[in-house]
């Protein structure tokens, strides 16, 4: 087993006992689904928009060479600097590089995915910068020095009081446990960030092709600010956030706030074409984007599941998925969690190491039947599976299964295994959920069934005779 | 230059097979290799299926109303400019007003007159430090959407960037003719108005800042501003 | 109509009755009844742990077996979606697609067949009881079968049915889900037995005996005073 499969395995082993942490996220969850059910029926049509936007995304990655070009060119031709990165390490140079030049010395960001995927906080800050997470979500787990639990919503396994104990010891607040207090205190000392950094760092929801836009999403106004008052801009981005044309985002934008977060339309969706145009009075004087590609070419080759491209990064598949409910965000060990974790992480990091994420689901389909762009989340978890074992399969478990066909295809060995289990569970009893055990990895947990008097073959048999 | 070329050589390359088309998966569908499906296509529906907006006026400024309730934002149709005039003189001395931010226009030179007290004007090289010390932003907008309660403002139209998101409480005047049926509606302005020099940026606000990121209990005003009023004349 | 009848083997050794109670319930709407003897599993363990080579051996089989049955009915929904759906996929761009593609269309989960190819909801059956039902993933996201279940139950005589706020959340089985991680499948089918017992149910229903066992299994370990059943044991009762 890899090292991130035992981490996963020893942390979930670990939360699933964690009742108060199981009802804390179950309740959170219930909330968003109840938002999400009203808003949903609002739709004329929730699932041909949900088609519609799978097919808009589809011609977007399939003609993605065509779509990103264009786009490039036209944030370039007014006055926006385009930078490639092929690798992380390359994005982190490139940004370090455009900050060096400037002489900055402080950061301010609002919520970056993709800057978590490339471990850029700590690259920054090794190089002596000081970084401020403006995102209240992003704020509080990075004052906690912990990853992101959700990546719509970074602290939604903590509650008030863990938040206001955060905010005594590091902030030397007052205690409180008023969510709106708390909210004050966090956006008073984030105000002066906002004022003195040299440079605003952000991420992008989408990139529109035709007019050379880029958009992003957000409730608290922290993005419009960090894209507002710093000199430089810059954001970074994976190339597969392009979709074709401007009109599109009337469907994405209410679709990821509806399936995202249970709301209508989320509080600020900005679309930027380049630094401050002439006549304009504010603004950053430099926009630099850096596309990523880090391994998503990669995903792009394999056309069985190209479609994880698609991904609007809404957090939907997660909201729903009864595994992540249960261990929560922490366990998976990745950038992104979940459904779509378990999918593109192994593109993103290897499939051998893990390929675990694809195993941990009992493929239920509630997050492909959640996803507002139908990708086929559950079902490139059974291709990983099978993509898995073909590259590397498990000689012993390989040879279990052979043997499984051998005795399934041949009745009379069924039978026997029939008249071996009546035996056998006569004395299990003795061993039940024991070390000794050979069923415990059931019977640590849950009563076996027994074998009965009579099997379905035993009594067709009967009846014919 | 050089990632850019691998980047583009890489895609180019995983391009050369096609992924079945969406919704190929499902048993009623079938899937077919050599079926494409464009954006062009699809994006004519998207009016379809959203939620729906009605024909008048009436029946989009009720829409909008309710949204702006369900959002928390304060929105008020008004008959004429001198009631526009006499809401903000009453925010301001509701509000305790000291000082206020603006950008010039034909709404807002009007609100501003009305307001004996220090004005900053977006329109000129401002001091950061001086927005943030003003009680309330003034601004105009391009439009009003009433599928979602949105207002769209623009860097051109809205006082540039910071105006409509620094100050704690942002005051929208708009007109009658901007409220527009929905998002289709405001991207088609944005197209018609601006051809290709678009304003650096253009934003949607809907209804005050807000978070959840506390046990998901709606918290407002977390970096832009608490309240947003919308005056419509 | 002479109906070929799949038992899984899970059924074939610990449910029996549910097999039983498909073939009273069928012979007495006036069908024939054939089973035949040497198919016991579908290969969805060795499919669902990616070996997809292993799988098809045991598939071949099925569908060699089944070609010429004019209908098959399948008593559980994970094997269901299994030989309907998944089998065209183990078998695309073999020499075995078309007849997999063709097997698909003749399958129909025990309910489904029912309501959909006999058009029948009525079976005279008593059960009165107040029951929960629960929807297993694959009978229900695979396969879409969410209304017959309940269209059966509603013509059972004296049954109350209250559905659970978690009806349709995976219970944790997943086959080999269960034994791979066994801790996660344990915490969502501890979510599933609250829910079903905060309906005051009598009896937990549902159309996958791989759910119950799993439901059954922990309930009973945990004390806990909630009863499985099977639909096809519940429509055979009189």
């Amino acid at each position: 087993m890899s090292a991130p499969a035992q981490q996963f395995k020893h942390d979930a082993e670990r939360l699933t006992r964690d009742l108060r942490h199981r009802s804390l996220i179950q309740t959170s969850l219930k909330k968003y689904e109840a938002a999400r059910d009203a808003k949903k029926s609002r739709y004329r049509d929730w699932q041909s928009a949900r088609q519609t936007a799978a097919e808009i995304k589809w011609d977007a990655i399939n003609h993605l060479d065509t779509y990103l070009e264009e786009f490039v060119s036209k944030l370039e031709d007014r006055g926006s600097r385009v930078h490639w990165a092929s690798t992380s390490e390359q994005a982190r140079q490139i940004i370090l590089g455009i900050i060096r030049e400037k002489n900055a010395r402080s950061i301010i960001k609002s919520k970056v995915m993709t800057g978590e995927e490339i471990h850029l906080n700590e690259a920054l800050e090794k190089a002596g910068l000081t970084v401020v997470e403006s995102d209240f979500g992003e704020y509080i787990v990075q004052l906690r020095h912990e990853a992101p639990y959700h990546f719509v919503f970074p602290a939604m396994h903590l509650v008030r009081e863990e938040i206001s104990e955060l905010f005594q010891e590091r902030l030397g607040s007052k205690p409180t446990n008023d969510p709106e207090e708390l909210m004050m205190i966090a956006r008073q000392v984030l105000r002066d960030k906002y004022i003195t950094a040299d440079v605003g760092i952000t991420g992008a929801n989408f990139a529109i092709a035709e007019t050379g836009m880029i958009s992003i999403t957000e409730n608290e106004g922290n993005a419009r600010l960090t894209c507002a008052l710093p000199k430089v801009h810059i954001a970074l981005m994976g190339i597969e956030k392009v979709i074709p044309k401007l009109e599109d985002l009337a469907l994405f934008l209410p679709m990821l706030a509806t399936a995202g977060a249970g709301q209508a339309l989320t509080c600020y969706n900005s679309l930027y074409s380049g630094p401050r145009q002439p006549g304009e009075t504010d603004g950053p004087e430099e926009f630099h984007l850096v596309l990523l590609d880090n391994k998503r070419t990669h995903l792009l080759a394999d056309a069985e599941q190209r479609d994880a491209l698609h991904c609007i990064r809404c957090g939907a598949c997660l909201n729903v998925c009864p595994i992540y409910r249960n261990v929560g965000g922490h366990t998976y060990g990745t950038t992104y969690q979940g459904p779509i974790g378990s999918v593109i992480t192994p593109y993103l990091r290897g499939l051998q190491s893990w390929k675990h994420l694809s195993y941990a689901s009992s493929l239920c389909g509630a997050c492909t039947e959640a996803c507002p762009v139908k990708i086929d989340l559950h079902h490139h978890l059974l291709q990983s599976r099978r993509n898995a074992t073909a590259q590397r399969p498990i000689w012993w478990e390989r040879f279990a299964f052979k043997g499984f066909a051998f005795v399934m295809n041949r009745p009379v060995l069924i039978g026997l295994a029939t008249r071996l289990a009546r035996v056998g569970q006569k004395f299990h009893p003795l061993i039940n959920g024991t070390r000794l055990d050979p069923a415990r990895a059931w019977t640590r947990s849950r009563e076996l069934p027994s074998v009965s008097k009579q099997t379905f073959k035993e009594f067709w048999k009967s009846r014919t005779k | 230059m050089n990632e850019r070329e691998n980047i583009f050589g890489r895609i180019r390359e995983a391009l050369r097979v096609k992924a079945p088309v969406p919704g190929s998966h499902d048993s009623k569908r079938g899937g077919a290799d050599g079926q494409t499906v464009s954006e062009a296509e699809a994006a004519k529906h998207i009016p379809e299926w959203l939620p729906p907006v009605g024909e008048t006026f009436d029946q989009r400024v009720e829409l909008f109303r309710e949204n702006a309730l369900d959002l928390k934002a304060e929105f008020q149709l008004l008959d004429d400019p001198r009631e526009m005039e006499a809401q903000i003189s009453g925010l301001a001395v509701r509000e305790g007003w000291k000082k206020v931010a603006s950008h010039s226009g034909e709404l807002t030179d009007r609100a501003c007159a009305v307001l004996a007290m220090p004005r900053l004007v977006a329109d000129r090289d401002y001091d950061i430090r001086e927005l943030e010390s003003c009680d309330a932003g003034i601004s105009e907008c391009e439009a009003l959407i009433a599928q979602t309660g949105s207002v769209l403002v623009s860097s051109r139209s809205s006082g540039g960037r910071a105006l409509s998101v620094l100050p704690p409480h942002h005051i929208v005047l708009a007109r009658r003719e901007q409220l527009l049926p929905d998002l289709p509606a405001a991207f088609a302005l944005l197209r018609s108005k601006y051809a290709s020099d678009y304003p650096s940026l253009i934003s949607f606000i809907t209804g005050p800042s807000r978070t959840g990121d506390i046990e998901r209990i709606l918290v407002l005003g977390a970096h832009g501003p608490k309240k947003l009023t919308i005056l419509c004349v | 109509m002479r109906v070929t009848l799949f038992i899984p083997c899970f059924v074939d050794m610990f449910y029996p009755r549910v097999g039983v109670s498909i073939v009273q319930i069928l012979e007495r709407l006036g069908h024939h009844i054939d089973y035949p003897e040497e198919l016991t599993c579908c290969g969805q363990p060795a499919f669902n742990c990616g070996y997809w080579d292993e799988t098809r051996p045991i598939a071949e089989r099925v569908l060699n077996r089944l070609k010429d049955a004019e209908v098959v009915v399948i008593a559980s929904g994970s094997c269901g979606a299994m030989i309907k759906k998944f089998y065209p996929e183990l078998f695309a761009k073999t020499p075995h697609a078309r007849s997999a593609l063709e097997l698909a269309a003749r399958c129909y989960e025990f309910s489904d067949f029912l309501v959909t190819k006999l058009g029948v909801t009525e079976l005279g059956a008593r059960f009165p009881h107040r029951v929960t039902f629960h929807d297993g993933c694959h009978g229900l996201r695979e396969l879409g079968n969410k209304k017959q279940p309940r269209a059966l139950l509603a013509k059972v005589q004296g049954l109350e049915l209250v559905e659970m706020g978690e009806a349709e959340t995976c219970c944790g089985f997943g086959g080999t889900f269960a034994a791979k991680f066994p801790m996660i499948s344990t915490a969502m089918g501890e979510v599933k037995c609250a829910s079903a017992l905060e309906t005051g149910a009598e009896y937990t229903v549902s159309n996958d005996a791989s759910c119950n066992m799993h439901i059954q299994g922990l309930a009973d370990r945990q004390r806990k005073p909630l009863r499985t059943i099977h639909l096809a044991e519940v429509l055979n009762s009189r």
